[in-house]
């Protein structure tokens, strides 16, 4: 495992109280793999991966858990050394934090002569291959960014991440703001740098689409908390946590059949009350008394879920495909 | 969840105006520069109210002793609190009813800029076109205009009164709130509400004063604040230098006259130093009002 | 069926500021956001306009709503041009035609509560105030926001991104409009919010039985409310064919591409390399003939010649491709 996420607690403190942004999520990351960090807004998912990079908001600090990286534990003072050395990061921004008044060469050679220890030369040669590596032609590496499109400022700043050589590489939303033919190219060369480097990548998505086709491992966050992770093809085909029921069904797929889509109602809880229990239990309809206690993740090898009514796990998941099922919560989640 | 026979109708369909007018009289409440600003400008306006008590002797009547002669250069005592000019005039009376001035100038100033200025950056900034055109090159010609010889000049055509001099100061100073108004006009006008309200049939005339004035008042406030200041300022400068209206007592006529009898060279800090004082307090408040105001309505302004 | 809007060789050039050898060779760059559409929207229609960034669907959408005016070409709408619409017969026209944004947190005016926002459209209609609380009552019914007294005395900043949009639909639908504009409608909201909003969006039209133009770039969700779907590309309307044609059996090369491009929810998907080349070009400069030629893998000389005409191919399916 290159990466392991325990139980990690991420606070913000607000005007309104302290929000447990992320609240006892616990992942792993093996090398050379894709994970898929899924949920809606609010799930936790950008506080995490900001988390692990070190670069939270002032308000917010990390309140529990641990992050390793490479089998050390990573706090403030090692997280500093690994930044952008062993462990890069594509904001969501990242298209328009290129620096529009210098040369996207510039800054790249910029990236690698400050922190890295390339000399000027081997920073310019470097800055070829990165191009090459996210598909860009190295004759753009003259032009300021304003030159560049949409698709081709997130390959850039992909290459900026991928300077210094990292092992891991934080991907947040890189796709979401783009034009679908754009994406699928940007995915495209995600995949091609995971397998020309060996790379490891988080990839932050609300998009379960964009899971499927580019990610190997998928990690499903609610609320602050990991409800479910797996193999990506054992979670889409056979999800055992009913969040990831109801967002299945929530995606439209062009190519199948079926002309519905079904909304799960309701919204996620205010994260600044203290919750306990399952915190899906509101919108779930099959929530029942034993889903308020707290409970560890169950599952066999490596798929996993927080459900605490994981050995039904088949039966909820045949009753998820039918619509009516959502249109009613439970009598628990009711009361 | 069962459906309600009727609506419930809210009592009152809020105005758009309750939430911001809310802000206005919160802001001072967490700034105490501001506060104290306020509290400023407070005093002074009571002063100005109550001039007639505080000091119930004409400014501008001529004193004498009771030995008949002038009361001329008196220094402060009990009789006369900040002593008299070399005229025979008791200054403390001046500084009083110096205020009723100052004020007078400050918020006709602040009036006439903030209307002028508001009317036209709303105007130019919405309609676009030939009319922000031309609006705008006016506003920069009222710019490049040197701002205290321009006030001189025409207190010069058109007589040394104070709404002369008020008229001067407005004139030079609405393309500043103008400009920046316009400026966020031009941002309001592309949101979805607004482009919203046309879909919906509302007029050009109310899409401007319903949906984008009320985002725009803050500013307004803001530049008026600023303009007091300014104002106050440039009047006491054009009395100071003799230009402005003999008539009426103002700070900067008690500085010209003090400087016109050398009460410098003779000591006589009393005449000066007060309207001195005065002026500075004044400015001051204002600027520290319109910087409270300023970090309200203008958040990118506040630093990271 | 009558058609309810019909657009003939719609153009809408947006002028880009000169350089100085631009001003002196005399030359007007301009961007050709719209190069010559021509469709009809039948009554009781539901057509999608799919594209990416820079095909021209949202000035499409403004047009359609006279939010601004085309440089060339006509627009009609129930048999009267609306060109000339001035006075009262253009405010007839805003109660017909209304517009769902994409944006439901910037498409309410922050300092207005709920209510105030909906009354809105009724005010300027001139509605008698007296039928103001039904018709907004109603109106709230419509997109399922019964109890109202938990909505009217609120401000946007208080609601969800989902009960928002149905704020703004309520809005768009209170004068009982004939033809409904939706820009994107789901884009800015949680993916579980959607479906409920385009389930809202499918019911809304049944109901009141409305003529609705959806624009989106999302081919995905499209299909779950029109049954025909226009294709566009720099300006162009490339294909014009029911939905479930475009997507099953897409016959404009870039129609392929766009459909071979969206992800699905199913790890075994394809992930064969497009067909497709190179990226968007400057929308000041398109190629000339098909603007699609520099990034078709069947461009012929042809292609650069002329530019294809969408021409009928079955029934009901329209091409602008050489290739056909």
């Amino acid at each position: 495992m290159i990466l392991e996420v325990d139980k990690l607690q991420i606070h913000y403190s607000t005007r309104d109280g302290t929000a447990r942004a992320v609240d006892g999520a616990s992942f792993t990351v093996p090398e050379g793999r894709i994970v898929g960090l899924v949920g809606e807004s609010g799930c936790g998912k950008t506080t995490a991966v900001r988390a692990i990079m070190g670069v939270l908001a002032e308000n917010g600090r990390q309140a529990g858990g641990r992050v390793v990286f490479k089998g050390q534990a990573m706090d403030e003072a090692t997280t500093r050394k690994l930044r952008w050395r062993d462990i890069a990061y594509v904001p969501q921004s990242a298209m328009s934090s290129l620096d529009p008044v210098y040369t996207v060469g510039a800054q790249l050679v910029e990236v690698m002569t400050k922190r890295g220890n390339h000399s000027r030369a081997s920073a310019r040669a470097r800055s070829v291959e990165l191009f090459d590596l996210v598909g860009l032609n190295e004759r753009r590496l003259a032009d300021y960014p304003h030159q560049f499109s949409g698709g081709m400022r997130q390959r850039a700043a992909i290459a900026m991440a991928l300077a210094l050589e990292p092992s891991l590489l934080l991907a947040d939303e890189p796709v979401t703001a783009l034009d679908v033919i754009v994406q699928r190219q940007i995915l495209d060369v995600l995949r091609s740098l995971q397998q020309r480097l060996h790379l490891s990548m988080v990839l932050v998505t609300h998009d379960i689409s964009v899971v499927a086709y580019l990610c190997d491992e998928v990690v499903v966050m609610y609320a602050g908390q990991v409800v479910e992770s797996g193999p990506v093809r054992d979670v889409l085909a056979r999800p055992r946590h009913p969040y990831t029921m109801g967002l299945r069904n929530a995606f439209p797929d062009l190519l199948s059949d079926a002309l519905e889509l079904v909304p799960i109602a309701g919204s996620p809880p205010d994260l600044r009350e203290p919750l306990s229990g399952c915190r899906f239990v509101p919108r779930c309809p099959f929530a029942q008394p034993i889903c308020g206690i707290d409970a560890a993740m169950s599952g066999n090898g490596d798929h996993r879920s927080a459900c605490r009514r994981d050995s039904e796990a088949d039966t909820l998941r045949t009753a998820a495909l039918d619509p009516r099922t959502w249109q009613r919560s439970s009598s628990f989640a009711m009361s | 969840m069962a459906e309600r026979a009727d609506p419930v109708t809210p009592a009152r369909t809020s105005w758009p105006l309750l939430p911001v007018l809310r802000r206005i009289v919160a802001m001072p409440l967490k700034d105490p520069f501001a506060f104290t600003g306020i509290l400023i400008y407070v005093l002074f306006a009571l002063v100005a109210l109550f001039a007639d008590q505080l000091a119930p002797i004409d400014p501008m009547e001529i004193l004498f002793t009771k030995a008949g002669k002038l009361a001329a250069n008196v220094p402060p005592g009990a009789e006369f609190p900040l002593g008299t000019t070399n005229l025979g005039r008791d200054i403390y009376a001046q500084l009083v009813y110096g205020t009723r001035s100052a004020l007078a100038v400050g918020l006709s100033a602040a009036i006439i800029v903030s209307t002028v200025g508001t009317i036209v950056g709303l105007v130019a900034g919405y309609f676009g076109g030939a009319t922000d055109a031309v609006l705008m090159r006016i506003a920069d010609m009222a710019l490049s205009l040197p701002f205290l010889p321009f006030v001189i000049v025409l207190t010069g055509f058109l007589g040394a009164s104070t709404s002369n001099i008020v008229l001067a100061v407005a004139l030079l100073l609405w393309p500043n709130s103008a400009r920046v108004i316009r400026s966020q006009v031009l941002t309001l006008r592309e949101r979805a509400y607004v482009e919203a309200a046309r879909v919906t049939g509302a007029s050009a005339w109310r899409i401007l004063f319903v949906h984008i004035a009320p985002n725009i008042l803050p500013l307004s406030f803001v530049y008026a604040a600023i303009a007091i200041g300014w104002a106050i300022i440039t009047e006491a400068s054009v009395s100071f230098l003799g230009f402005g209206d003999s008539g009426s007592v103002s700070w900067g006529m008690m500085l010209q006259d003090a400087f016109a009898s050398q009460a410098l060279s003779r000591g006589q800090y009393a005449w000066f130093v007060p309207p001195g004082i005065c002026i500075v307090l004044i400015v001051v408040a204002g600027f520290f009002i319109s910087r409270g105001y300023e970090e309200v309505f203008m958040p990118r302004l506040r630093g990271r | 069926m009558a058609a309810l809007v019909e657009l003939r060789d719609v153009v809408k050039h947006f002028p880009v500021t000169r350089s100085l050898g631009e001003i002196a060779r005399g030359a007007h760059p301009a961007v050709r956001a719209l190069d010559g559409v021509t469709f009809d929207v039948g009554n009781g229609d539901a057509v999608a306009v799919v594209g990416e960034s820079g095909c021209g669907k949202t000035t499409l959408g403004r047009l359609m709503l006279k939010l601004a005016e085309p440089t060339g070409g006509a627009i009609t709408f129930g048999g009267a041009p609306m060109a000339g619409l001035t006075g009262e017969r253009l405010r007839d026209f805003r109660r017909q035609a209304q517009l769902v944004f994409q944006n439901p947190f910037d498409a309410l005016n922050p300092r207005f509560t709920i209510y105030r926002a909906v009354v809105e459209p009724l005010i300027n209609a001139g509605i008698d105030k007296a039928e103001h609380a039904d018709r907004v009552a109603s109106a709230f019914r419509r997109v399922h926001l019964a109890d109202f007294d938990r909505y009217f005395d609120r401000y946007p900043h208080q609601l969800s991104g989902g009960q928002l949009q149905r704020v703004v639909m309520a809005r768009a639908l209170v004068l009982g409009p004939r033809f409904l504009v939706a820009d994107e409608p789901v884009s800015m909201l949680d993916v579980s919010v959607r479906a409920g909003i385009l389930a809202l969006l499918r019911e809304v039209r049944e109901t009141m039985g409305l003529t609705a133009v959806y624009i989106s770039h999302d081919l995905a969700l499209v299909r779950y409310l029109c049954e025909r779907t226009l294709v566009m590309y720099l300006g162009r309307v490339v294909e014009d064919a029911p939905t479930e044609e475009i997507v099953r059996r897409p016959r404009h090369p870039y129609t392929k591409a766009l459909v071979a491009a969206v992800p699905v929810p199913d790890p075994d998907q394809s992930r064969a390399p497009l067909p497709i080349k190179g990226n968007v070009p400057d929308a000041r400069e398109p190629p000339s003939g098909c603007s699609f030629r520099d990034r078709c893998p069947h461009a012929m000389p042809r292609c650069a010649a002329e530019t294809p005409l969408l021409r009928s191919t079955a029934s009901g399916h329209r091409v602008a491709c050489h290739l056909d």
